[in-house]
């Protein structure tokens, strides 16, 4: 049986995959999806506290679920603003490589 | 002491803000200016012989207070009678002189202006007040003589007249500082009992010491009173309005530094034979005669009437300072008063004759003007005739006491006198002659007809004090008497040499000068002024002023602009510029200072 | 949870992470993702959390990758070429990413670790008799656990005003979509 420690070193790993991806890739869809990666390790940690954290009748706490749920449906409602904004960016500018992007240099 | 001193001082003041806030465009302007200038001059004749002080704090700091005050003597109200008196006349005069300018309300402006602060010199109770006032009379002149500014040349000698006072107001400076450290007052009252203190403490350097402080005090004379060598920026003044020469560059402000002078002079109460034997005094008396001496030589050979009067005037300061310089302040102070009378009615004149000729200048272009215009060419007559000296008339009695002063304590300077007096009724009578006898040489000499009465009445009022000003009596107004004064008194070598003096001079000036078209004597070396202002122009503005503005520029671009003011911004900017490498624009690189800061917040709560 | 599931598990969720960075084709990434979400999906159900899980499978793999792809597709975007990675960035990125890795390792093995506890489900049954009688009897007489039953009941009784503004956001998330891919007309 897996213990605490192996669900929250995976969800760590993915965690630094996502923010490797963030750092590293120059792709702003990709940059989003890895996004996507950090938001999903998050919620694992969240889902493994509440299995081993049980409430005091003894089941998995459903608060935490709660959580996760409403994390998913923020998730998918920035994925559709965030890809709106990406192709009116594009269409501005003909390019989503960050590289590009350098309005904000001071 | 009552409100009317103050009333006197700030009258002016008044007037001139007045003017210049709320009636620059009106022709009421005129009216104020010239109504204070009547109230002045009545008050000033109802202050005469009175005495007293009045003052208070104007700014105190631990142990030391500078005030403001005024003083009142024999010396001030005399000399406030000179100021308002001639000022109300040239007020007057100018109304009708400056009729057509454009620029009416300025130029009053500047006259009232002029009046305050020239008010202020004279009464000045203390040091700090005179140097206040004495600023500002440099400031009034400046705007006056750059009153057409228009005319480069006029600018030019405002900004000449300017810069070469301040030349003078920096030793002046330093000579109060001086006297201040001496005399531990800066009230002139209070000088006398500080220098005896000082004499008791420090008999060695006494003499040494207040020689300084008098030399530096000096320079301040020798800017305002322009004495040799910053003569310069007087004849250039005449750049100005006539008025505004006949009032500041004649009568009133060039003699502020023989007031100053005889003021200090006096207020330090030694001997006057202790005074003679000091080493400033020999400078002050040789710088006097020599200026009476060169200024009456550049005279003889200048062609513009305005610049004959002013090296005359140049010439008669120099007379004046001599006689300060001889311990003889009260001659000074009388021929002073006289002066003031009778060159104010020469430069009213001449500003009638320029008027009238259609301001044309230069004398050899004028001619027959005693004929076209009797009143102004009558007047002319007895201010020269009191220039130079004929007995009977002012200028005989005051320059008859400071030839025996000059005559009695230093023979040299007494010859050098005598040549001036010499000089003197030469030039002058090469001047009247020239431009008011023979026949009309121009167009505008041709059609001069007689002034109106707003002119010639100040004119005929100036001749009568010109003639009568240094008789017993009359010459009570004075600021300060000499024993003897106004009496005849033939005894001894001085009246006989003066008198052959004068006839001499006008005898040859005559003879040469009769029915000449143009001048038939030509000595460059006058008319080009002994080449002090090519000296000037050429050698200490191009290299010593060059020079020194390179180095002042040194110092402004690299050390203040360039290390200070510039250093604290470029440091400010390179700090700046360092952060602004921060904000690359660069979207993973704030992902990443982002991921940095979460692994250092992580290191910091959780392994500390 | 057999070790054995939650290893697979694992390991195909990090591998499809792996792959999402590392791929160069935007749709082999996106499609990584989809396989990286099956794996974390896989996992919430061994946790227990079965609604979650499915949730997770619809939501990501079913909607948002769709969205992706279609994104993807409608921008036309190719394989980078012709770019090359600076170095010094990546090496940063790497030395990033090893870090935290090396803290997550630490506060792991610093901090107790816990075995799975076994579920109480007649503790569980007492706990909703009053509140849900169907999901006691579930709980007590199935032996099962009502997961969905659980969420519902949590969420129409404890969260039902934030499920309101949810539902407000994702209108406003709907309206601000077509606002931004609108064309501009002038």
């Amino acid at each position: 049986m897996a213990t605490l420690h192996q669900y929250l070193l995976v969800s760590g790993l993915l965690f630094a995959i996502g923010l490797a991806g963030v750092v590293l890739r120059r792709n702003i869809i990709i940059v989003f999806m890895c996004l996507e990666l950090m938001l999903s390790a998050a919620n694992l940690t969240l889902i493994a506290f509440s299995r081993f954290n049980l409430t005091s009748y003894g089941l998995p706490d459903p608060n935490s679920q709660m959580l996760v749920f409403f994390v998913i449906t923020v998730a998918a409602a920035e994925v559709a603003v965030g890809l709106a904004i990406i192709v009116a960016l594009y269409r501005a500018r003909q390019t989503i490589h960050t590289d590009d992007l350098t309005s904000m240099r001071g | 002491m009552n409100q009317l001193p103050w009333i006197l001082l700030f009258l002016p003041l008044v007037v001139a803000a007045a003017n210049q806030l709320f009636l620059k465009r009106s022709p009421l302007a005129v009216i104020t200016s010239v109504a204070s200038a009547a109230i002045t001059f009545g008050i000033a004749v109802s202050l005469l012989g009175k005495t007293g002080t009045s003052s208070f704090e104007w700014a105190s700091v631990i142990g030391f207070s500078i005030d403001l005050g005024i003083t009142l003597d024999p010396l001030s109200t005399g000399m406030m009678i000179v100021v308002t008196g001639i000022g109300l006349l040239v007020h007057i005069f100018s109304v009708a002189y400056m009729k057509d300018d454009e620029a009416k309300a300025r130029f009053f402006t500047g006259l009232s202006l002029f009046m305050f602060s020239m008010t202020g010199i004279v009464l000045a109770s203390n040091f700090i007040m005179t140097f206040i006032f004495w600023e500002l009379v440099g400031v009034s002149s400046y705007l006056l003589i750059g009153h057409w500014y228009q005319k480069d040349s006029a600018a030019d000698a405002a900004k000449k007249a300017f810069l070469c006072n301040r030349v003078g107001d920096f030793g002046f400076l330093i000579g109060i500082l001086l006297l201040w450290r001496i005399t531990d007052s800066l009230a002139f009252d209070g000088m006398a009992a500080g220098v005896k203190a000082f004499q008791l403490a420090h008999p060695a350097i006494f003499a040494a010491t207040l020689s300084t402080a008098l030399l530096c005090v000096f320079c301040g004379a020798v800017g305002k009173s322009a004495q040799l060598p910053l003569h310069v920026w007087l004849p250039d003044a005449m750049e100005g309005p006539t008025p505004v020469s006949a009032l500041i560059h004649a009568a009133t402000m060039v003699a502020a530094g023989v007031y100053m002078l005889f003021r200090v002079q006096f207020s330090l109460h030694l001997e006057p034979e202790f005074l003679r034997g000091l080493f400033s005094s020999e400078v002050i008396a040789w710088i006097g005669g020599i200026t009476a001496l060169a200024a009456a030589l550049m005279a003889t050979q200048q062609d513009d009437i305005k610049r004959v009067l002013a090296y005359s005037t140049l010439s008669q300061l120099g007379y004046m300072v001599m006689a300060v310089g001889l311990v003889a302040g009260e001659a000074g102070m009388f021929h002073l008063f006289t002066h003031a009378w009778f060159k104010a009615l020469l430069f009213l004149g001449s500003g009638a004759v320029i008027h009238a000729c259609h301001h044309e200048q230069d004398i050899w272009k004028m001619g027959g003007l005693l004929k076209k215009m009797p009143i102004t060419g009558i007047t002319f007559l007895i201010g020269f005739l009191a220039l130079i000296a004929i007995p009977g008339t002012s200028g005989f009695f005051s320059k008859e006491l400071i030839l025996d002063a000059a005559h009695e304590h230093n023979p040299a300077l007494f010859w050098i006198a005598a040549v001036v007096a010499v000089l003197t009724p030469f030039y002058m009578t090469r001047l009247f002659v020239v431009a008011f006898l023979g026949k009309p040489r121009d167009h505008g000499s041709e059609h001069a007809h007689e002034v109106g009465p707003l002119m010639f009445v100040p004119l005929a009022l100036l001749a009568v004090m010109a003639l009568i000003s240094g008789y017993a009596g009359v010459n009570k107004l004075s600021p300060a008497l000499p024993e003897h004064a106004g009496e005849f008194h033939f005894h001894g070598i001085v009246p006989w040499v003066s008198l052959a003096a004068v006839a001499i001079g006008v005898a040859a000036g005559y003879l040469l000068y009769k029915g000449k078209d143009k001048d038939p004597v030509s000595i460059p070396l006058f008319k080009n002024r002994f080449y002090v202002d090519g000296f000037y122009d050429n050698v200490v503005v191009r290299y010593f002023q060059d020079a020194f503005a390179g180095i002042v520029n040194f110092f402004d671009k690299f050390l203040i602009d360039g290390v200070g003011v510039g250093g604290l911004s470029r440091g400010a900017e390179s700090f700046g510029n360092l952060f602004r490498r921060v904000q690359s624009g660069n979207l993973q690189g704030y992902a990443f200072t982002f991921g940095l800061g979460v692994v250092l917040v992580i290191y910091f709560t959780v392994f500390r | 949870m057999p070790s054995l599931l939650f290893w697979f598990f694992s390991l195909l969720m990090l591998i499809g992470g792996i792959a999402v960075v590392a791929f160069k084709n935007p749709v082999s990434c996106a499609l990584s993702m989809v396989a990286s979400f099956v794996g974390l999906a896989g996992l919430f159900i061994g946790l227990n959390a079965y609604f979650t899980g499915i949730i997770q499978i619809l939501v990501y793999a079913g909607a948002i990758m769709v969205l992706f792809l279609f994104i993807i597709m409608l921008l036309d975007l190719k394989v980078e070429t012709g770019r090359k990675p600076k170095l010094g960035a990546v090496a940063a990125g790497f030395v990033l990413v090893i870090a935290f890795a090396i803290q997550l390792i630490g506060v792991l093995s610093s901090s107790p670790d816990k075995e799975l506890p076994k579920l109480d489900l007649a503790a569980g049954a007492a706990h909703y008799q009053d509140l849900s009688p169907k999901i006691a009897n579930t709980l007590s007489v199935d032996q099962k656990l009502p997961d969905v039953h659980i969420i519902g009941q949590t969420l129409f009784t404890g969260y039902n005003l934030p499920l309101q503004i949810l539902g407000v956001l994702l209108l406003v998330a709907t309206v601000g979509v077509v606002v931004l891919s609108k064309r501009q007309t002038n």
